[in-house]
């Protein structure tokens, strides 16, 4: 039965298959292509050989942007996990009176459409005198990024078993040991998922870059975007910029996907 | 004594995520709500009392009746296409094809792109050029000999924010086969044999067993789906800029708090976007949590 079914079930598989190549087959083949052969009546032509100009364009204008990204994600992907890990932490094993109460406001955190802290943000950050800089943003990121690192780890750490905690308990540790070396060794999975979850959502966002940087500050999704904009910049070097913005989060797709799932899945609050 | 010092421990590493949580989203959301009630034009902060007045201006405001209806219009289509194809690529590859691995990865990793490439990508695919400046899709259209096809894409007159939809579907229809393929990977076989011996064909199987099975997940992915679509910004931005056919209220909001220097009215656009998520996320929530606390 099943083995009669499955070749034509390869039909619709193959093309949306197509579909999902698509921009990536554009983004690409446009990319590899020489100045002299980029035209959009070809557009869809595969390039001669392999031809590293428009990348090479797309770097220069790219460069310091992608590594603006670069210095925000990193320290941004980091503090929020240690945060997240110790908040789920104390929200799953070492419950004091009202966790049940807060942490669903903690996650509510997590769906807010910022416009509606916007302007309190801009205003912040102006009066704190990190307007502008990278490090308004980092902060930004890591404050925003609690909630769904907290939900992670929590619905890990609910999962270990209470004898765990209780045994060493029993063995005259405290809450800092119980975390240290039991919890803490248990949940580089979790760290791995949350900092990968973390690195790809402060990479690909756009809102909070664009309201508190200036260009000089300015991450990879913003320059590019300002790049998309403007009518001197080829289309081809659009394209090659594209794949540039992208590549740092396919890589990691690439590489970590296990992960990076059970990331998504973690965003649809059950764990 | 050493519990209670540990019990000031715990308080002590969470309270500053807690404070900085209650700070930067329920303060900054109180603080959003008094600048909708002012007056604040302009660069320098105004917090004269306006009561509701810039939400019954919005009320009239035609800008805000084609936000509103590009909402519901872009959330419809995004909503129901990410369901019908995340369903459909769930139910395929779980018929344990050879492969399943290499699509399911490959209808997942758009997930990873930021919608701004995305937007990127989509505005030369969907370029509405014709004629001799014919280009992206329309183009491969016209080589393929689908003519009919040709369309003109997101500057379609009315519905050219339907049109946005195709690569917001493309940016998270995987994410929903993700969540289908969990679903229908925990229905247990018995289920599915024994509608079988009672003479089930594959599709009333499917259509009166499995889907009503699913409905949780197909509930979740609708909350996920329309909370996204209700904020969407950046790719609309990325695909089209800023022109008024495809303005949304995250975008009015956008330029007319930061260009415009309406604090006042971006305030309350905010504000209102925060509680059409909330109606549809609290419940949502307290769902969760409740059925969470009861395993």
């Amino acid at each position: 039965m099943k083995t009669q079914r499955a070749s034509w079930l390869y039909l619709p598989l193959l093309l949306m298959a197509a579909f999902y190549i698509l921009p990536m087959y554009i983004m690409l083949s446009t990319g590899f292509k020489s100045f002299a052969e980029v035209s959009l009546k070809t557009m869809w032509n595969l390039p001669t050989g392999i031809h590293l100009e428009n990348f090479q364009r797309a770097y220069e204008a790219l460069a310091p942007n992608l590594w603006n990204s670069v210095r925000l994600v990193v320290p941004a992907a980091i503090i929020s996990s240690i945060l997240g890990s110790l908040n789920g932490f104390v929200l799953a094993k070492w419950k004091f009176r009202g966790a049940d109460l807060i942490f669903p406001l903690i996650l509510f955190g997590m769906f807010i459409p910022y416009q509606s802290i916007l302007i309190p943000l801009v205003e912040f950050m102006k009066r704190i005198n990190l307007y502008g800089g990278i490090w308004g943003l980092v902060l930004t990121h890591v404050i925003y990024g609690i909630p769904i690192t907290t939900l992670t780890f929590r619905n890990y750490y609910a999962g270990i078993p209470v004898e765990l905690v209780e045994a060493s308990r029993i063995d005259g540790a405290g809450i800092l040991g119980v975390y240290w070396h039991i919890m803490l060794p248990l949940s580089i999975p979790s760290f791995v998922v949350v900092l990968i979850w973390q690195f790809t959502a402060a990479w690909n966002d756009f809102l909070f870059a664009v309201v508190l940087t200036k260009p000089a500050s300015w991450p990879v999704t913003v320059a590019l975007n300002n790049l998309a904009g403007s009518q001197i910049i080829e289309w081809n070097v659009q394209m090659a910029g594209s794949f540039l913005a992208a590549l740092p989060t396919l890589l990691v797709y690439i590489f970590l996907g296990r992960y990076f799932l059970r990331g998504l899945l973690a965003g649809a609050v059950k764990g | 004594m050493s519990l209670s010092r540990d019990r000031l421990i715990s308080i002590a590493l969470v309270s500053p995520s807690i404070l900085a949580v209650l700070v930067f989203v329920y303060g900054f959301i109180f603080w959003s709500v008094r600048v909708s009630m002012s007056n604040w034009v302009g660069l320098l902060p105004d917090y004269s009392w306006a009561g509701l007045a810039n939400y019954r201006n919005l009320m009239h405001d035609p800008r805000f009746h084609i936000d509103v209806r590009n909402t519901v219009i872009f959330t419809v289509l995004f909503v129901a296409g990410c369901l019908a194809l995340g369903l459909i690529l769930a139910v395929l590859l779980d018929q344990g094809l050879r492969g399943e691995t290499f699509f399911r990865n490959l209808f997942l990793f758009p997930m990873a792109i930021s919608f701004i490439v995305t937007g990127v990508v989509w505005r030369w695919l969907m370029n509405p050029a014709q004629g001799s400046r014919i280009s992206g899709l329309n183009l491969l259209f016209d080589k393929m000999g689908l003519d009919f096809l040709i369309n003109q894409w997101y500057t379609t007159p009315y519905w050219g924010i339907g049109f946005i939809a195709i690569p917001a579907i493309w940016q998270m229809s995987g994410y929903t086969m993700a969540l289908y393929l969990g679903g229908l990977r925990s229905i247990p076989d018995e289920v599915r044999e024994a509608a079988r011996v009672d003479g089930a064909s594959e599709w009333q199987l499917y259509r009166y067993v499995i889907l009503p099975l699913l409905s949780p997940i197909t509930l979740t992915a609708m909350i996920i789906l329309g909370h996204i679509s209700l904020k969407v910004f950046d790719l609309i931005v990325a695909v089209a800029g800023k022109q008024l056919p495809l303005d949304v209220p995250a975008i009015y909001m956008w330029t007319t708090t930061f260009d415009g220097g309406f604090y006042n009215r971006g305030a309350a656009i905010g504000i209102l976007l925060l509680l059409s998520v909330a109606v549809l996320v609290i419940p949502y929530l307290r769902y969760t949590l409740r059925t969470e606390a009861e395993l």
